[in-house]
């Protein structure tokens, strides 16, 4: 009775967020332009600047734009785990925030919840990409799109979990540009979606190592692996770990008695 | 039967004491009016008893049970309409609603079920399949307290929710609200510093910089404070902070 209690509850956060996402089709569509943005424009002005040497998982030559791809998928995760983030801070401040935290299930299993419902949303608008860039002609094995289901899936974790722990620590929605600026940004640029380890190495040995201790380039790496049917398994390893790590730190934090939550305070 | 019981509960916001040993009961087919001014304490008080926050100190049960020890016990006692509307604009009526019994567990159909008379009971049941958002206040409120009663709950706590509506939505859900205490012998906790909100018949606490200044029937505490009306009463007890 109680598992079915469970299963009720994790159905419907998670139908209420692909709900949400439905309807709010701005969401959807601004989600797609931004890594369609860096694909059609940024990657094709930079395809002749930026020679890839041949790396695994590719066998070959590539154009840099099939190189971008992975870390295209990865960006649209990462904003998207920041987006969960930021929705839970507004839901804080709006108070339906407290509709969740009030229903009789321990909060740890709530917040899983709430983060595979945001996993849920990036894999869609991840495939929705994958197959806009099919008919731009960068195309991977086919099994390659079912390969990458899983690694999609453990990166959106860890990305969402990121963002938990985060939206944990913002006290108000105003503070979440700074989040953008010191969070989304240099993960973003300091990992290997846009250029190669060894390419970063070539200029900076401490960008080098920044780069390739930082979790969300190892959440590229196993996606770029999977989607070329391989398993990159140092990658999988460090993604599976940031998780734990981060998942765990938020759920201390949306404790109701050692968490941010009681720092924060509250109203009259 | 005691429904809500709160023993010497006291929590502070860092070095800000926000609630001082506060002690009540709201007992099963009791209204009982939580009264204060702003900054009393009322909010406080509903994030303990929602468990948004733990205190440390004191003790709250809900029906008998604990609730940091045994909170999902506890919490499947509960409904809540709180202050700010909590309902997701984007969604329909039902929708929203059928969010809330999943989360209590209620499945597909025994939910509409439960909808469905939820809604039939406040006249609400025709616009079940209109998005929120084209609500007017009172009738999202109306929504919010059906939500709340989905899962038939034995406690019902309402922070201030007749805040920002007309006169008419609010006598009307003050008269849902002590209907369903009659009815259903259900404990409600209603947060206001609205006077002209409490019935004759409402049990009363009123909380002033986090203390309880006064606590039972209103008959009682009226006579025990030489008072002639709450107003007054109001008046003396929080030091000439009028609602």
């Amino acid at each position: 009775m109680k598992l079915l209690h469970y299963w009720l509850a994790m159905t419907g956060i998670v139908g209420r967020e692909l709900l949400r996402f439905l309807h709010q089709r701005e969401r959807f569509i601004s989600a797609l332009v931004r890594p369609l943005v860096w694909l059609f424009v940024f990657a094709a002005g930079f395809r002749a600047a930026l020679g890839i040497a041949i790396s695994p998982p590719y066998e070959t030559y590539i154009l840099y734009e099939v190189y971008i791809t992975p870390g295209l998928i990865g960006m649209i995760q990462l904003f998207n785990g920041m987006q969960s983030s930021l929705s839970m801070v507004y839901d804080r401040e709006m108070g339906s925030m407290r509709m969740l935290m009030v229903c009789p299930l321990p909060r740890w299993f709530l917040l899983c919840s709430k983060l595979i419902a945001g996993t849920a949303v990036s894999v869609l608008q991840a495939y929705a990409f994958l197959g806009i860039a099919w008919l731009y002609d960068i195309q991977a094995p086919l099994m390659g799109y079912v390969w990458i289901l899983p690694a999609l899936l453990l990166s959106g974790m860890m990305l969402g979990a990121l963002g938990l722990l985060l939206s944990s620590f913002i006290k108000q929605l105003e503070n979440f540009a700074g989040v953008m600026n010191f969070v989304i940004f240099p993960l973003f640029f300091m990992s290997t979606a846009l250029y190669p380890l060894w390419k970063i190495k070539e200029s900076s040995e401490w960008l080098f190592t920044l780069a390739q201790y930082n979790p969300f380039s190892q959440a590229v790496e196993l996606i770029r692996f999977a989607l070329y049917e391989q398993l990159n398994l140092q990658a999988l390893l460090f993604t599976a770990v940031a998780f734990l790590i981060f998942m765990s730190a938020a759920i201390v934090g949306y404790n109701p008695s050692r968490g941010m939550m009681v720092k924060k305070g509250g109203g009259g | 039967m005691i429904a809500l019981s709160v023993e010497d509960l006291s929590f502070a916001y860092g070095a800000k004491k926000a609630l001082d040993h506060v002690s009540f009961n709201v007992e099963a087919g009791e209204c009982t009016i939580l009264l204060g001014p702003n900054g009393a304490g009322k909010s406080t008080l509903f994030s303990l008893i929602t468990r948004l926050y733990d205190s440390r100190e004191g003790k709250i049960a809900l029906c008998g049970f604990d609730l940091k020890h045994n909170s999902g016990q506890a919490l499947e006692r509960l409904g809540v309409v709180f202050q700010q509307t909590t309902l997701d604009p984007d969604l329909s009526v039902s929708q929203n609603l059928r969010y809330h019994a999943a989360l209590h567990g209620i499945g597909r159909k025994a939910a509409d079920l439960r909808i469905q008379e939820e809604l039939e009971r406040l006249n609400m049941y025709e616009r079940k399949d209109e998005k929120v958002r084209l609500l007017n206040g009172g009738h999202k409120r109306r929504v919010e307290i059906a939500r709340a009663l989905l899962h038939k709950p034995m406690i019902l706590l309402l922070d201030e929710p007749t805040v920002g509506l007309d006169m008419p939505s609010r006598q009307a859900i003050v008269e849902h609200v002590h209907r369903l205490v009659k009815e259903q012998n259900l404990a409600v906790l209603w947060a206001t510093h609205l006077i002209d909100e409490i019935a004759d018949d409402d049990s009363l606490v009123v909380l002033h910089k986090g203390q309880i200044k006064a606590k039972g029937y209103i008959n009682n505490v009226l006579q025990a404070n030489d008072s002639k009306d709450i107003g007054h009463l109001f008046k003396q007890l929080t030091q000439g902070q009028v609602a």
